[in-house]
């Protein structure tokens, strides 16, 4: 039986002195990634269908792999922290909570990894 | 916590149809929850027919009505009946607002009453927000300062004041809390939309100096950002104010502080 006075309760730990760093990171992607998705569309659109080699010589391109690299980073950071707030919201057991937070790092990072290992190795392999 | 079926000894049953009044030519259907913690008895939806030319033009008055000349087991809270204590906030044709502000010409069809969601009941319209005014304690809703007391009263600009205008006027009927999702999800730790809008009331408030403190006391992942600005609490607001505005004014303060 919880004896605690409901003040007691609502202070529980105290406040965590954080997830400002998470709000403002967000909207910050957010922002980067509106005209890095544009040009990634406009990129989609302008050489969908066209040759292998075209495609690899424009990915090549020096502004075009910084570019790439961005939205990857941009979009990997949001949805990472997007995610993580869907499992504050939603999981309440503390084990499995703890358990898919890291399962969210681990999968953002592995995703992050091979898609910028792509971009790189088109970048200066071809 | 997330829970999208009713536990089992919260599962409806279709509770008891009362008679119709007695010679009323215009009658009106209300369709009430009914609970009662000491008979084991799920909850039940009771069906009562109202004389509305014998009945004030209010929810509140159909529920009077009930309690008077039908059912005087219907157990709900209800005061000022005027929308300024904010007891008898319930959730009315699927939207939380004040029983006593509702019109029963603002419904169609049968009149459905049930009380604020996702709170523990104490009886039929009864909610226990006991944890609702903790969370209010929490924020310490008073005027904190450290300079030396003024004689005569500590002082205001007219502008100054004009900032506490759409959040003085909150009475604490818990109606929009309680129709936030964030809030049915977490409530143990979030501290909701009434309950922020009342921190900003004193975060903004020129005469306060105890900011600080009071931003370091809500910066955390579930007292305050929690808030994913659905805006029920807006939709549901009986007194047309905008917790999720008094929220996002928050948020900025958080983020001006730190850049």
């Amino acid at each position: 039986m919880d004896m605690r006075t409901p003040l007691g309760k609502v202070r529980g730990l105290g406040s965590a002195k954080a997830g400002t760093e998470h709000f403002w990171v967000q909207r910050m992607s957010a922002v980067a990634m509106v005209p890095l998705a544009i040009f990634f569309i406009v990129f989609l659109i302008r050489y969908a269908g066209a040759p292998y080699e075209d495609v690899v010589r424009a990915l090549s391109n020096p502004i075009v792999a910084v570019l790439f690299g961005m939205m990857i980073i941009a979009g990997l950071v949001h949805m990472r922290i997007g995610i993580q707030e869907i499992i504050v919201d939603y999981v309440h057991h503390e084990g499995l909570k703890f358990f898919v937070m890291m399962l969210n790092t681990f999968f953002a990072m592995l995703i992050g990894g091979l898609c910028l290992f792509a971009v790189l190795k088109i970048a200066f392999v071809g | 916590m997330v829970e999208l079926a009713l536990p089992k000894n919260s599962q409806m049953t279709e509770g008891k149809v009362w008679p119709k009044p007695e010679g009323a030519a215009n009658v009106r259907e209300y369709r009430i929850y009914r609970w009662n913690p000491d008979d084991g008895q799920n909850p039940r939806i009771d069906t009562y027919y109202i004389d509305i030319d014998d009945c004030g033009p209010m929810v509140l008055d159909g529920l009077l009505y009930i309690k008077n000349k039908i059912d005087p087991t219907l157990t709900l809270r209800r005061s000022c009946r005027e929308g300024i204590c904010g007891s008898c906030a319930m959730n009315i044709d699927g939207t939380n607002t004040l029983a006593c502000t509702k019109g029963m010409d603002d419904v169609n069809g049968t009149v459905k009453v049930y009380p604020l969601p996702h709170m523990p009941v104490v009886k039929d319209l009864v909610p226990d927000l006991t944890n609702f005014y903790a969370q209010h304690r929490s924020i310490e809703p008073w005027l904190k300062t450290v300079s030396p007391a003024p004689a005569k009263e500590w002082k205001q600009s007219h502008e100054d004041r004009l900032k506490l205008d759409g959040l003085y006027e909150c009475i604490l009927c818990a109606c929009c809390s309680t129709s936030c999702p964030s809030y049915w999800w977490n409530g143990d730790k979030y501290l909701g939309p009434a309950v922020l809008l009342q921190a900003y009331r004193w975060l903004i408030d020129s005469r306060d100096e105890a900011k600080g403190e009071r931003l370091d006391n809500l910066e955390d992942p579930f007292r305050l950002y929690r808030c994913h600005t659905i805006m029920n609490c807006a939709q549901a607001c009986p007194k047309g104010l905008n917790p999720a505005k008094a929220i996002a004014e928050i948020k900025k303060m958080m983020v001006e502080r730190r850049i």
